[in-house]
């Protein structure tokens, strides 16, 4: 880990370094090009101003500006020098030839002797070289010591700052590295804690919404998933722990007395078949539960195809339609065509089959709504009744497993009906609501369209 | 009828072979899939009922090896797992029927003979007949005593349904999947209110009943004796 941390801020330091250092060459070599250029560009424009006068008034004339022009410092750091084909002054501010420079037209660099404050310098210099036709020789040129001092101070400035960047460059990288670190191994301690069984606890977010956010987000939504799949496991558990215990009690009661009780045949096998019918109770409950479980799990989805709502209703409502009418509920079906959604034939045949049975058993007869509908992007799959209805405030609490409105209890049904028909919506991404049919309840289950 | 049984639970096995046995058939019994595929592809069995969950070699991997080795005797799965997926599964392996864990044993004995008869060669035909029942299976009409009697599509189906494990009992499961293809069993008494409504169509104004309620187990469409 630290050298891992170490590494990356070396990387960190070296990338930048290198574009700091390419950044302060370039700007010293752009400003001491620029000043040179300059001085060209005076010397060029002095030059043409004196072959103008050479033109026009011979050498005399030549002679005569450039001695009225070296008269008296003007300041500007011109050098001027008319010499013979030997080499020797006839005007100008430059005391004699300079030593060492060939006589060859063209660029040159030199030395001057100046006096700086009554003390004698030499000073770099500047020059263009004009043979003039007869062998004189015009020497224009500039003194650069101004030039080399700005190009010193530039290059001292330079220096610093690039040490300064440098130096706040390796905090940086150190800081940076310390932070992305940081993050990472905020991470890794959350799912040590998650490992080691709390299941609760999530990596936190700084809120940057960034690539660490991201993940951490997303690290979160999954161990969200888990802990809810988790707590559903165990709630299926606990509800057979609970909810089973008390039918396996009667179960054993119920034997228990066959046993010690009356010893003729007929009441015998009458508490036989009654411990039987107990079981049975147990294990349709317990089927339920574990289908809650496979619906809630997302389990075998690969079944789920496209599927026409309408389909499923007819085929239910055609094996519902004799029981109902038998019981006086006149089934009213209406179905809109190619109403299709991605989903299990199975699962949702139940659903509607457990709504149906609830409509059967706690409606006292009245009409009985089975629609399939398209509403804007949803299918929409509804039952209706005309019975007494769900109360608002319970409307939420029904779906809970085992929850019975009726406190008697004396309808048969182990109160896992509306527990499926939601598992099974949820899994179909499908929302269900109650509503009320003024009288009666109005079950509703919504579902994304298929998109073809 | 020779059957077989591979099954590793001791009770579950002997609960097996004496209910079997007292319903007239010879029975055997395997302790595990090795033993299990060893005696079915020898010994010639009308039906096996194998578990799917055995020690050494599971009932799905049985039933493929059967199959592989082109031995077509009708197999039964016995499962704890009960969702569809698990019946898909085995179904493919090549089981012909899936019953889950505990079952009553009358679905069992049911099932079983509706696989027996499926392995013996029926007669090609058109027309289904028990007593003066008659059903036409291309013009989709039913007479008996030669009077048409008006029946729905479903309907007929059940009644073919019946009409083909004549004289054999049918549960309500049984017909709740080849009938409507559902594999659940709803609270309400659906199948019940569709048989009695059959019965009043071929059993009602007649002198003799042919459709029985079988009590604890199920329906069963017979000639009269």
């Amino acid at each position: 880990m630290r050298t891992h941390a170490f590494r990356l801020a070396a990387l960190y330091f070296l990338v930048f370094a290198a574009s700091v250092l390419a950044v302060l060459f370039f700007v010293y070599w752009t400003s001491a090009n620029f000043v040179e250029r300059q001085t060209e560009t005076t010397l060029d424009a002095e030059i043409t101003g004196l072959a103008e006068q050479y033109a026009q008034r011979g050498l005399s004339g030549l002679v005569q500006i450039v001695a009225a022009r070296s008269a008296g410092n003007r300041g500007d750091a011109m050098l001027y020098l008319v010499t013979d084909p030997d080499g020797r002054p006839l005007a100008g501010n430059i005391e004699s030839w300079p030593l060492g420079v060939p006589a060859r037209s063209g660029w040159l660099s030199f030395s001057v002797e100046a006096r700086v404050h009554g003390r004698l310098v030499t000073n770099p210099a500047r020059g263009s070289l004009i043979i003039i036709p007869g062998g004189y020789r015009l020497l224009v040129g500039r003194d650069i010591s101004d030039a080399a001092a700005f190009r010193n101070r530039v290059k001292l400035t330079l220096l610093w700052s690039g040490l300064v960047a440098l130096g706040v460059g390796a905090l940086g990288g150190a800081a940076m590295s310390r932070n992305l670190l940081r993050r990472v191994e905020l991470v890794n301690r959350t799912s040590e804690r998650v490992m080691a069984g709390n299941l609760s606890d999530r990596v936190p977010l700084d809120g940057t919404s960034d690539e660490f956010d991201l993940l951490a987000a997303n690290l979160n939504r999954m161990l969200d998933q888990i802990e809810r799949l988790m707590t559903a496991m165990r709630e299926v558990t606990d509800d057979v722990a609970h909810d089973l215990r008390t039918p396996l009690a009667r179960l054993r009661a119920r034997l228990e007395l066959a046993l010690i009780g009356p010893t003729d045949p007929g009441a015998q096998s009458e508490a036989i078949r009654a411990a039987i019918d107990e079981a049975d109770r147990m294990l349709a409950t317990f089927n339920a539960l574990l289908r809650i479980a496979e619906a809630e799990a997302g389990a075998g989805h690969g079944r789920a195809g496209a599927l026409d709502l309408g389909e499923v209703a007819r085929s239910a409502a055609e094996l519902y339609e004799p029981v109902a009418e038998e019981k006086g509920f006149p089934l009213a079906l209406a179905i809109e065509p190619n109403v299709e959604i991605r989903g299990d034939r199975h699962l949702m045949s139940q659903a509607l089959a457990n709504l149906l049975d609830n409509s059967l058993k706690y409606a006292n007869g009245g009409e009985l709504q089975v629609q399939v509908f398209r509403d804007g992007d949803f299918a929409v799959l509804e039952v209706a009744d005309r019975g007494s209805g769900i109360p608002e405030g319970d409307r939420e609490a029904v779906f809970d497993r085992f929850v019975r409105l009726e406190p008697s209890r004396s309808t048969p049904g182990n109160g896992l009906g509306l527990s499926l028909v939601r598992a099974v919506v949820h899994r179909h991404q499908g929302t269900v609501t109650l509503g009320d049919n003024r009288p009666g309840l109005r079950v509703r289950l919504a579902f994304p369209m298929l998109v073809t | 009828m020779k059957l077989l049984i591979v099954e590793d639970d001791r009770e579950t096995a002997s609960y097996l072979v004496k209910g079997l046995g007292e319903s007239g058939y010879t029975v055997d019994r395997a302790g595990d899939g090795r033993e299990g595929l060893f005696m079915a592809s020898s010994g010639g069995y009308d039906a096996i009922v194998v578990d799917r969950m055995l020690p050494g070699m599971d009932g799905l991997a049985v039933i493929g090896a059967l199959r592989a080795a082109e031995i077509r005797t009708p197999a039964l799965i016995l499962s704890a797992l009960g969702t569809v997926d698990d019946r898909v599964k085995g179904l493919r392996a090549g089981g012909d029927d899936y019953l889950v864990k505990p079952f009553a044993f009358s679905e069992l004995l049911a099932r079983l003979e509706a696989l027996l008869r499926r392995g013996s060669p029926t007669p090609v035909t058109t027309t289904l007949r028990v007593a003066d029942l008659e059903l036409d299976l291309l013009t989709r009409t039913v007479k008996r005593c030669g009077r048409p009697i008006d029946i729905l599509p479903r309907e007929f189906r059940l009644l073919e349904y019946l009409m083909r494990n004549s004289g054999h009992v049918v549960t309500r499961t049984m017909l709740l999947e080849h009938v409507w293809d559902y594999h659940f069993d709803p609270q309400t008494n659906v199948i019940d209110v569709h048989v009695s409504r059959l019965r009043q169509k071929i059993d009602k104004n007649f002198e003799r009943p042919l459709l029985h309620t079988v009590r604890g187990a199920g329906y069963c469409l017979r000639a009269p004796d």
